[in-house]
C-alpha cells in the first residue's frame, strides 16, 4: 500500500453567510483551502484541528504528488504514527482568511466590486480566524474537536479556542506562543512591515494593479524574520563565519548567513503575497485575551473546559520559555489542567518544527492518551 | 511503591486538590486520582517522568523546585505533598512555609537521618552513612538537606507548624513496635501531615 498521505489533495469549502469581524470589517462570502489527513470517525469525535503560524498555510503534511521535493510544514508531526497519528485521528488544517495559499485574502476578488481586495482587505484577528475555523467545523458536523493544536501565532489561535468556544475542544496544544506579543516582537514586526511599505513597488498595496511585486521589501521582511527565528546556537552552528558557496561570492557577499538569508528572502517574495503579511503580523500585534490587561489571564482562561499542554523552547527567544510560562501560571492559578514542558533545543523559535525526540514523546504521549481517553468513551 | 502511601491516602479527603511536589513517574497521583478522585496537579523537573506522567493522563508542570512555588496563589490546594524530596532542596525551610501557604495542609515524608543503623555507620565505622534510602556517596548526593526526626520536629515548632498526625515505618513501609517507641532512633521513614498554626 501506498504512504496514506502521498497524494493529499487540497479542496475549498465555500460561506456565504456574512462574516463579522472582530476590527469592524464585513466579509460578505468567502471560501477556505483546507486539507485533511485521516478518517473522520462515526461520532466525528476524533478530528484535530492544525492551526499554522504567520506564513504557513494548509499544506501541514504529506504530499500532493509523490514527487513534491517537500512535503507539508508540520509533516514531522502529522502521520501514521507520528505524534499528531492520522490512523487514530482526522485532522484538518487550513489556510487561514487573509491568507495567500487559496483562501480568501487580499489577492482574492471582491464580490461587491469586481476587484482584488488588495490593501482594502479588511483587518483580520484571532479570534476571527477562530470563528471561520469554528464554521469550517459546523461545515463538517465536528461538534468538539479531540484537540486544537499549533506552534507561535497558531498556538495563540489554539489559546483562542480554548476561551471562545469552550465545550468545543477536549484539549488544546499550545507551543512556542505567547499570550500576547511584548513590545519587542511588535518592534520586529514594524520593522518587516516598514521594509515593505518603503519598497518602491508597494504602490499603497496595489501593486498588482501595475503588474509589479515590492519582492525585495517582501524579502527584507522575511530575512529580519527568519533572524528571529533562529537562536545565535543554531546559527552559529549552520554558518559560523564561513564564507559562501562560489557562486554567490561575486555578489558583494562575504559570509554564508548572507547568501542563506538573500535566498530565504527571495524564496519567499516569491510565494508570499506583501498584503498577506501585513495582514498576519498585525494579527499577531493586536492579539491579547487580556483586552489590554482589562482582565487577568487566569480570569480570561477559568471558564475553559479543555486540557492544556504548553511547551516551549529554551533557547526560543522570539517567545521565549518566560512567555509559555505567564500561560500556564494563569491556568493553573485558574485551577485549569495544565502540563507543560520546557523542552532543551538548539533551534530557537524554529524548534516547534523540526524533529526531536523529547518533544515527540511528550508531544506524541499526550496524544496518545487523548485518543485513549476518546476511544475508551465511545 | 510509595513509602506510606496508606498513611497518606487516608489523610487526603475525596475529590481534594492536590499539589504532588517532585511527582516522579505519577504514582501517588494516579493512585489518589483513581482512588480519591483527587484533582491532582504535579511538579516535576525530569521531562522523562513527564512523560511517564502523560502516560497516566495526569497533569504535570515542569519546574524546578528550588525556585519557589512563587508561581501559586494562597490557598490553592487542599493538600501539598513531598515525598521523600525535602532532603534535596536547597531551603526546606521555605519550602514547608510554602507549601503551607499554597495548600491549607501538607504532607511530607523524609528519611531518619539518626536511624540506628546510620548511627552505627557513622557513630562506631566512622563513614557518612550509605543505605537504601541514602544511596549516594556524599561527594555526590541529592540530599543536601539530611535530618532527623527530632531536627524535623524542632524547626516546625520554629516555623508555627503545626504537627497534626506523625508516622514512622521502615524502609518497606512496614510500622515496627520498636519504632513506635523510640521512632528517632528505630524509624526510617516519617510520614508527617502538617497544619498552620502550633
Amino acid at each position: 500500500m501506498s504512504h496514506p498521505l502521498e497524494n493529499v489533495t487540497p479542496f475549498d469549502v465555500a460561506f456565504d453567510a456574512p462574516l463579522v469581524l472582530e476590527r469592524g470589517g464585513v466579509l460578505p462570502s468567502y471560501q477556505l483551502r483546507c486539507e485533511t489527513y485521516g478518517t473522520l470517525n462515526a461520532e466525528k469525535s476524533n478530528a484535530v484541528l492544525v492551526c499554522h503560524a504567520l506564513s504557513g498555510d494548509h499544506h501541514a503534511a504529506g504530499r500532493h504528488h509523490p514527487s513534491d521535493p517537500k512535503p507539508g510544514w508540520w509533516d514531522h508531526y502529522i502521520g501514521p504514527g507520528k505524534a499528531i497519528d492520522t490512523t487514530r485521528f482526522f485532522v484538518l488544517s487550513l489556510n487561514n482568511l487573509g491568507g495567500c495559499s487559496g483562501s480568501t485574502g487580499p489577492t482574492s476578488v471582491n464580490p461587491e466590486t469586481g476587484h482584488l481586495y488588495g490593501p482594502d482587505f479588511p483587518e483580520v484577528t484571532v479570534l476571527d480566524w477562530v470563528v471561520s475555523q469554528a464554521r469550517l467545523a459546523d461545515h463538517f458536523g465536528i461538534t468538539q474537536f479531540a484537540a486544537v493544536v499549533g506552534g507561535s501565532l497558531g498556538g495563540m489561535q489554539a489559546l483562542q479556542w480554548a476561551i471562545s468556544y469552550p465545550d468545543r475542544l477536549r484539549a488544546a496544544v499550545v507551543i512556542a506562543a505567547a499570550p500576547k506579543l511584548n513590545a519587542q516582537n511588535i518592534a520586529f514586526n514594524e520593522v518587516a512591515r516598514q521594509a515593505i511599505r518603503r519598497d518602491p513597488n508597494f504602490r499603497e498595496g496595489r501593486y498588482r494593479d501595475f503588474d509589479v511585486v515590492p519582492a525585495s521589501g517582501v524579502g527584507l521582511a522575511r530575512m529580519v524574520g527568519h533572524i528571529t527565528y533562529l537562536s545565535d546556537v543554531s546559527m552559529g552552528q549552520k554558518f559560523g563565519r564561513t564564507a559562501p558557496r562560489a557562486e554567490y561570492e561575486s555578489d558583494g557577499v562575504n559570509f554564508a548567513v548572507e547568501s542563506y538569508l538573500r535566498y530565504q528572502g527571495e524564496q519567499f517574495s516569491s510565494r508570499f503575497d506583501a498584503n498577506t503579511y501585513l495582514l498576519m503580523t498585525h494579527a499577531l500585534d493586536y492579539f491579547d485575551p487580556t483586552c489590554g490587561d482589562q482582565i487577568a489571564l487566569a480570569d480570561v482562561l477559568k471558564d475553559t473546559q479543555c486540557r492544556f499542554l504548553v511547551l516551549s523552547f529554551t533557547t526560543d527567544w522570539r517567545f521565549s520559555p518566560s512567555r509559555s510560562e505567564e500561560i500556564v501560571d494563569a491556568l493553573i492559578k485558574a485551577r485549569r489542567p495544565v502540563s507543560y514542558v520546557r523542552l532543551e533545543s538548539e533551534h530557537g523559535h524554529d524548534a516547534f518544527l523540526i524533529p526531536d525526540p523529547t518533544y515527540e514523546a511528550v508531544f506524541g504521549t499526550f496524544m496518545a492518551r487523548l485518543a485513549e481517553d476518546l476511544e475508551g468513551t465511545q | 511503591m510509595i513509602i506510606g502511601y496508606d498513611r497518606i491516602e487516608g489523610w487526603i479527603q475525596p475529590h481534594a486538590k492536590v499539589l504532588d511536589l517532585g511527582c516522579g513517574e505519577g504514582l501517588l497521583l494516579s493512585e489518589l486520582s483513581a482512588r480519591k478522585h483527587v484533582d491532582g496537579l504535579g511538579l516535576e523537573l525530569d521531562p522523562q517522568k513527564i512523560i511517564k506522567c502523560l502516560t497516566r493522563g495526569l497533569s504535570v508542570v515542569q519546574q524546578d523546585l528550588n525556585t519557589g512555588l512563587k508561581n501559586f496563589n494562597d490557598d490553592q490546594f487542599d493538600v501539598v505533598i513531598m515525598t521523600q524530596t525535602l532532603q534535596a532542596i536547597r531551603r526546606p525551610d521555605i519550602m514547608l512555609q510554602e507549601m503551607l501557604r499554597v495548600g491549607r495542609e501538607a504532607i511530607v515524608t523524609f528519611p531518619n537521618f539518626a536511624h540506628w543503623q546510620n548511627r552505627i555507620q557513622l557513630g562506631i565505622v566512622g563513614h557518612m552513612p550509605v543505605s537504601a534510602l541514602l544511596p549516594n556517596p556524599w561527594y555526590n548526593t541529592p540530599n543536601i538537606h539530611l535530618s532527623t526526626f527530632k531536627d524535623f520536629d524542632s524547626l516546625c515548632r520554629e516555623l508555627g507548624i503545626r504537627k497534626i498526625d506523625r508516622d514512622t515505618m521502615s524502609f518497606s513501609g512496614h510500622a515496627s513496635w520498636l519504632g513506635s517507641l523510640w521512632p528517632n532512633l528505630f524509624g526510617e521513614v516519617a510520614v508527617y501531615r502538617l497544619g498552620r498554626g502550633t
